[in-house]
């Protein structure tokens, strides 16, 4: 795979839709209003040779992307990409067809393409759906409107202070990416319901050069944001750190290999966690019994010290969902509580199969996707160890602070995660900066191992994307200072001593 | 091979409507504009335990397009085309170039470079409609049986599919550029999960396809060859952290001369992020390694008459006997870097870049467990994971599965620990390349050697 705000707890109790405020005629730039009566029709087609649910999702995405390279505005450009995506569940098989138009005829055509998975079973007179207007939940984000040229001096800002860290700093590119999504979905079995997702992304990448090397450094942020976001988090502190990690990285040396304690900082690492146990938990996974975690539901599965969360519902959260991709609203999911499995993560397939209600966590790149149960903002609760202490209990280890990415085999549960900016830690101290590494573990083994866990829980900076069955979507990652007693450190330097 | 009387309506209709779009830019101000219209058309069905799971079938028309105005640069994609949704997009995008600096290296190529004429690469398959939605869940079944019958351990399954797409598309610039496409695709996947006594848990997963129905192997030998990629790494442990001599199978291998294609992309060297930049002419590997970037293979998975410019392709040796002798360049890395371009533009339309075509590694001549012979204590690497890169300093590091190789035998399964070390370095310590070579990706590879590598593991 590939966030500021803090988590906040929130209450469980699942929100009710009935004081939802009726939205009317959105604006002609985004998604059109919905005909409630055309979609009465399109339920009815889809559900015409049969089947027991069936779902429209419409969706209308904008985006406005600028890449600024050395101070000049490099690239500059719009999109848009509009359609439905209909899904029709008959007998345990799905149906899927999409129409990239709002219009009747290619919505009912692709209707009765989803509808062909039913064919084989007995026809049902066409039930008569009537829908009402849609709903939208109390906590969606109004629509924002982000101007190109305050995103370009914006990025001038971002380029001149990165420059102005240090000398050494030789290139800038920074880009930012605005994106509107605007959702509705209307099922068979429930109230329609709209949603509005903004998304916005910094990415800022500098070169420092010393001596003829030359080493890169790169951060980002953003969020369920407009360019407000940058009222709270100033645009020149990106590119201040950006230029510092490409400067550390001057003087990075070659990592140990070998197995070794691990201290993963605050914020980022929350993609171990993603890598590690996520996954494991989607219950897709579970269901094809392909998940190391399938039949491990109220069994211990890791350190006592674990307690592991999804919230799609943190405030301005790079993962974060007014309504799901299947029209629920989610509710947070606690998946782990102190080293217990207590829950995984249903899209409606998942949750059918298993017999309980979905709870929010189905999403789709598009609506030209089927929905997959996906993780959102997901994090490790804090602890109480002190994080100066974490780091003086390790006597040589690695101390991991950025990461650029990470993957797992979901069912042997290994994973790889890759860090880009790390330190050696020597009898209790950080010491020399480390080149490029990957860290390689078993997921269960590995939470087994969480052996310290610190009070200082923060959220990514909003740029993770996570990557499943070739469908993107934006998550939110969050983890205070942990140990890992044992991980396997992928560098180049032998360590001396016994192995 | 004409193309059938379908493909070539929806080609004629794709060519009108870019007509009248360039139009339209000429009308708003635009000195020049390059666009891509692509129209899918794709079915795709999955089975789980014997039964159907999901059927889906689409339809899709986009737009990409890139225009030139008062030498400034804007791009813009859409899938709503109708005039009264793209017109507004349209203007606003020409707004939007006046933000973007102007750029000399933006204006078209010499129309004296434009393909006039390309060679008919066999990339279409009239009968691929054959594989309708019965036959595909068929084939799935039958790939799926096979896979979950091929041994008792095989415990679980992750599901086959089956799937066909066709794709037509064009290209129009305002420089008078028309060029078509039309192209199929095939695929058909397994994956299962097998487990041992011990309760080692392992997925295998196999996918074959291709330009053409014929290039589907027989869907039992699909299950049975995910099912044997499940069972062959069970038990699976790290070995003890050293350096030792690494064996890349050939899919394994495939990803590292993945990576040399991203340090030849033209953007990269322009900017001085690849480590190769600076290298034209110089040794970059050993004298075993020629690598190859050729666009007009008949069948190829990325094969193309004329690149994203409109430019036309041939076939380039970039590594030749280890002696680095080019760069995968678009107009605008060509300029910067002042060299002619060399048809490696992908995209098109939109969003222009330098891209591979098919890239692979020569195969040599000795058969793969050649590569074994010899090797005392070494690690044949099956499967990478991770991403691990860094194209600025050729960094590398990935976690990996494999096999320990002892006195030229493949002996126990190898999992958790990573291999590292520098491409450069890795590219000059290959001491041997074999001749299992298939060009079944569009980065494509034989296995070969490495004289040695760090692997961290316990």
């Amino acid at each position: 795979m590939r966030g500021p705000a803090t988590p906040r707890q929130c209450p469980t109790r699942r929100r009710r839709l009935i004081d939802s405020k009726i939205v009317d005629s959105p604006s002609p730039a985004g998604l059109p209003a919905i005909d409630a009566n055309l979609v009465g029709r399109l339920l009815g087609a889809a559900l015409a040779a049969g089947g027991e649910y069936a779902e429209l999702f419409f969706e209308h995405r904008s985006s406005l992307h600028l890449a600024l390279e050395d101070g000049r505005v490099r690239s500059v450009g719009a999109g848009v990409d509009a359609g439905v995506g209909i899904r029709v569940f008959a007998g345990g098989a799905v149906g899927f067809a999409y129409a990239e138009s709002f219009e009747a005829g290619p919505m009912l055509a692709a209707a009765r393409m989803a509808a062909r998975v039913a064919r084989a079973r007995s026809k049902a007179g066409a039930p008569r759906w009537r829908a009402a207007a849609p709903q939208v939940p109390a906590t969606a984000p109004a629509r924002v409107a982000v101007s190109p040229a305050e995103v370009a001096a914006l990025l001038r800002r971002v380029d001149r202070a990165a420059r102005a860290a240090s000398s050494l700093v030789v290139r800038v590119d920074a880009s930012l990416a605005a994106v509107q999504r605007e959702i509705v979905v209307a099922a068979s079995d429930a109230p329609m319901l709209r949603d509005v997702q903004p998304l916005l992304r910094l990415s800022v990448a500098a070169v420092a050069e010393r001596g003829g090397r030359r080493e890169a450094g790169s951060t980002g942020g953003g969020g369920r944001f407009g360019l407000e976001y940058f009222a709270q988090r100033s645009a020149e502190s990106f590119g201040v750190e950006a230029a510092r990690i490409a400067v550390v990285n001057l003087d990075a040396r070659a990592a140990p290999a070998g197995s070794l304690p691990v201290v993963l900082a605050p914020g980022d690492a929350g993609i171990w966690l993603h890598e590690a146990v996520g996954h494991g938990l989607e219950a897709d996974f579970i269901r094809k019994r392909s998940s190391s975690y399938s039949g491990r539901e109220g069994q211990r599965v890791a350190s006592p010290r674990v307690t592991l969360v999804d919230d799609a519902r943190v405030p301005g959260g790079r993962g974060s969902l007014g309504v799901d991709d299947e029209g629920v609203v989610p509710t947070r999911h606690l998946l782990i509580d102190r080293g217990v499995l207590r829950g995984l993560l249903h899209d409606r397939v998942s949750a059918r199969s298993a017999g309980v209600a979905p709870a929010g966590a189905g999403r789709r790149q598009s609506f030209r996707d089927v929905p997959l149960p996906r993780m959102s903002n997901t994090w490790l609760a804090a602890g109480e160890d002190d994080p100066e202490d974490i780091v003086r209990s390790v006597r040589l280890g690695v101390y991991a602070a950025r990461f650029s990415g990470g993957q797992v085999n979901i069912a042997s549960g290994d994973f790889v995660f890759a860090v880009t900016e790390g330190y050696l830690i020597e009898d209790g101290r950080l010491t020399a900066p480390l080149r490029g590494v990957h860290l390689i573990g078993n997921g269960p083994a590995a939470l087994a191992g969480v052996s310290m866990v610190g009070p200082d829980l923060e959220m990514s900076e909003g740029t993770w994307t996570c990557t499943k069955e070739g469908q993107n979507v934006p998550v939110g990652v969050g983890m205070p200072t942990v140990k890992i007693d044992r991980l396997t450190v992928g560098g180049t330097a032998i360590a001396e001593g016994p192995r | 091979m004409s193309l059938p009387r379908g493909s070539q309506v929806l080609l004629a209709g794709l060519q009108r409507r870019a007509t009248q779009i360039l139009g339209e830019l000429r009308g708003l101000g635009a000195e020049h504009a390059e666009l891509r219209l692509e129209h899918g058309q794709s079915l795709t069905v999955s089975v789980r335990d014997g039964a159907l799971e999901q059927l889906a079938e689409a339809q899709s028309l986009s737009l990409s397009l890139r225009l030139v105005c008062g030498g400034r640069v804007a791009t813009v994609t859409s899938s709503d085309l109708r005039p009264a949704a793209l017109s507004p997009l349209l203007t606003r995008a020409l707004e939007l170039a006046r933000l973007a600096k102007e750029d000399p290296q933006a204006e078209p190529p010499a129309p004296r470079l434009l393909a006039r004429r390309w060679p008919e690469l066999d990339l279409f398959d009239a009968t691929i409609r054959r594989l309708g939605a019965d036959r595909a869940i068929r084939l799935a079944l039958l790939a799926e049986a096979a896979a979950m019958q091929a041994d008792p351990r095989v415990s679980s399954s992750g599901g086959a599919s089956c799937s066909r797409t066709v794709s037509h598309a064009l290209l129009a610039t305002s420089g008078g550029f028309v060029g078509p496409f039309a192209g199929t695709r095939v695929g058909l996947r397994a994956q299962v999960v097998a487990e041992d006594a011990a309760g080692g848990r392992r997925s295998g997963h196999y996918w074959s396809g291709g330009r053409h129905l014929a290039s589907l192997e027989p869907p039992e030998a699909v299950g049975r060859e995910a099912a044997s990629r499940a069972l062959r790494s069970l038990g699976a442990a790290p070995i003890a952290t050293g350096v030792y001599p690494v064996v890349f199978s050939a899919e394994a291998a495939a990803g590292v001369i993945g990576l040399v294609s991203h340090c030849l992309l033209g953007d990269a060297v322009a900017r001085q992020r690849s480590y190769l930049a600076r290298r034209l002419g110089t040794r970059v590997a050993s004298p075993l390694v020629t690598i190859v970037d050729d666009p007009l293979r008949a069948r190829g998975p990325a094969s193309r008459g004329f690149d994203g410019e409109g430019l036309a392709t041939r076939r380039r040796v970039l590594v030749r006997r280890g002696e680095l002798q080019g760069f995968l360049l678009d107009t605008a890395s060509a300029r910067r870097l002042d060299l002619p371009p060399t048809g490696s533009a992908g995209g098109g339309g939109g969003q222009v870049h330098p891209s591979a075509s098919n890239f692979y590694l020569q195969p040599g001549r000795r058969g793969p467990r050649a590569l074994l012979a010899g090797v005392r204590r070494g690690l044949f690497v099956r499967a990478t994971l991770g991403f691990g890169f860094d194209p600025g300093t050729g960094h590398f590091s990935r976690g990996v599965e494999g096999v320990l190789i002892e006195d030229g035998q493949l002996t126990r399964p190898v999992a958790e620990v990573t291999i590292s070390r520098n491409l450069d370095e890795l590219l000059r310590g290959i001491d041997a390349v074999a001749n299992d070579f298939e060009l079944r990706t569009a980065i494509a590879s034989p296995s070969f050697r490495v004289d040695e590598m760090t692997v961290a593991g316990r």
